[in-house]
């Protein structure tokens, strides 16, 4: 166990600011292991950037990082990401 | 997606500290009016940020303590010695100040009545907070939700909302508390960390499929959440909120 993991409530902001949505109740599913959580019950670690992790395989999910203006997003460990009463429904990665 | 963009951006507003209040030794409740608030939901957070002269920000995620109310907003927060933000918040912060924020943000760790119950809460040091807003949630509304609070603190004078604790005690509302580090005299009550003896112990039992709200810091809630599926509890029926290594 790491002290310093958060949940992904902890980057609800975050997420807000990037998707333009309420993130932390989407439904995300891990590309490697297929196991779906809560995004705001993934496990995140902040460093010069921000990882998400899933909870059941411990593989990172996403990777967030801020630089001046510019936000970088790399989701490439998700395989899908389905949003609960957001327009537009599920979001095929 | 582009409307429903629109419709989520978070914006940076101004709130105005109207009052602080000591609640512990190293805990204040920073109470604020945000004119352009939208309201909230208990469980939600906002995030501050502070900006310095000479331009460089920190920002922070602090919980919400008020149940939705109008534009009044209260945060509470924990001051950590080596934090960059928090000794600001509790020590230098008046009346009048203006404090950077936006929100709410955060749906997935909110209860509101219309969840009901059973509820369990679990909440370590100022991990309280966010669950103290479900509470005033609860009583604002009338309800008679079964809901119980296991809260773990050091010591009887680290309890935060401890008066106000007591004073809704009742009507289905249980507060139980743990003091792992003091007790003061004659105290009868749990003196050791939470474990699944005392979950099996404060209920609802696990078959009673409540709803399960764990929040403090991170290895708290490690262990917490670990002895709740230990006595029964569905994995996906308890959500969690970490605050990293020593708290806010």
């Amino acid at each position: 166990m790491d002290a310093l993991m958060l949940d992904g409530n902890a980057v609800a902001g975050l997420l807000q600011e990037v998707f333009g949505a309420e993130m932390t109740t989407a439904i995300g599913t891990c590309a490697a292991c297929g196991a779906s959580a809560a995004v705001g019950a993934v496990h995140v670690f902040r460093g010069a950037g921000v990882v998400l992790r899933c909870p059941t395989c411990g593989r990172v999910l996403a990777k967030i990082v801020e630089r001046r203006t510019q936000v970088c997003v790399d989701l490439s460990g998700l395989r899908a990401l389905a949003t609960d009463g957001v327009e537009g429904g599920e979001l095929s990665l | 997606m582009e409307g429903a963009a629109l419709l989520g951006r978070l914006t940076w507003q101004f709130g105005d500290v109207v009052d602080l209040v000591e609640e512990t030794a190293h805990v204040k409740t920073l109470v604020l009016d945000v004119p352009a608030w939208p309201g909230h939901r208990a469980g939600q957070h906002v995030d501050v940020r502070l900006t310095a002269e000479d331009g460089y920000q920190a920002e922070r995620s602090y919980s919400i303590a008020s149940a939705p109310s109008g534009t009044g907003l209260e945060l509470t927060v924990e001051r950590l010695d080596d934090g960059e933000v928090s000794p600001y918040l509790t020590d230098e912060l008046r009346p009048g100040d203006k404090l950077e924020l936006r929100g709410p943000v955060g749906g997935y760790f909110v209860w509101e009545p219309s969840v009901g119950g059973p509820v369990l809460l679990v909440g370590g040091g100022s991990g309280a907070v966010p669950l103290m807003a479900m509470i005033r949630e609860r009583a604002a509304a009338g309800s008679d939700v079964d809901m119980r609070l296991l809260l773990s603190s050091r010591g009887w004078e680290e309890i935060v909302y401890r008066d106000e604790l007591a004073r809704l005690t009742g009507d289905g509302l249980v507060v139980v508390h743990t003091l792992t580090r003091s007790q003061p005299d004659g105290w009868s009550g749990y003196a050791r960390r939470v474990d699944s003896e005392m979950l099996a112990q404060v209920g609802p039992a696990a078959k009673d499929q409540p709803h399960v709200y764990v929040c403090g810091p991170t290895p708290f809630v490690e262990a917490v959440a670990n002895a709740l599926v230990g006595v029964g509890h569905e994995p996906h029926e308890i959500k969690t909120e970490r605050f990293g290594p020593t708290g806010g």
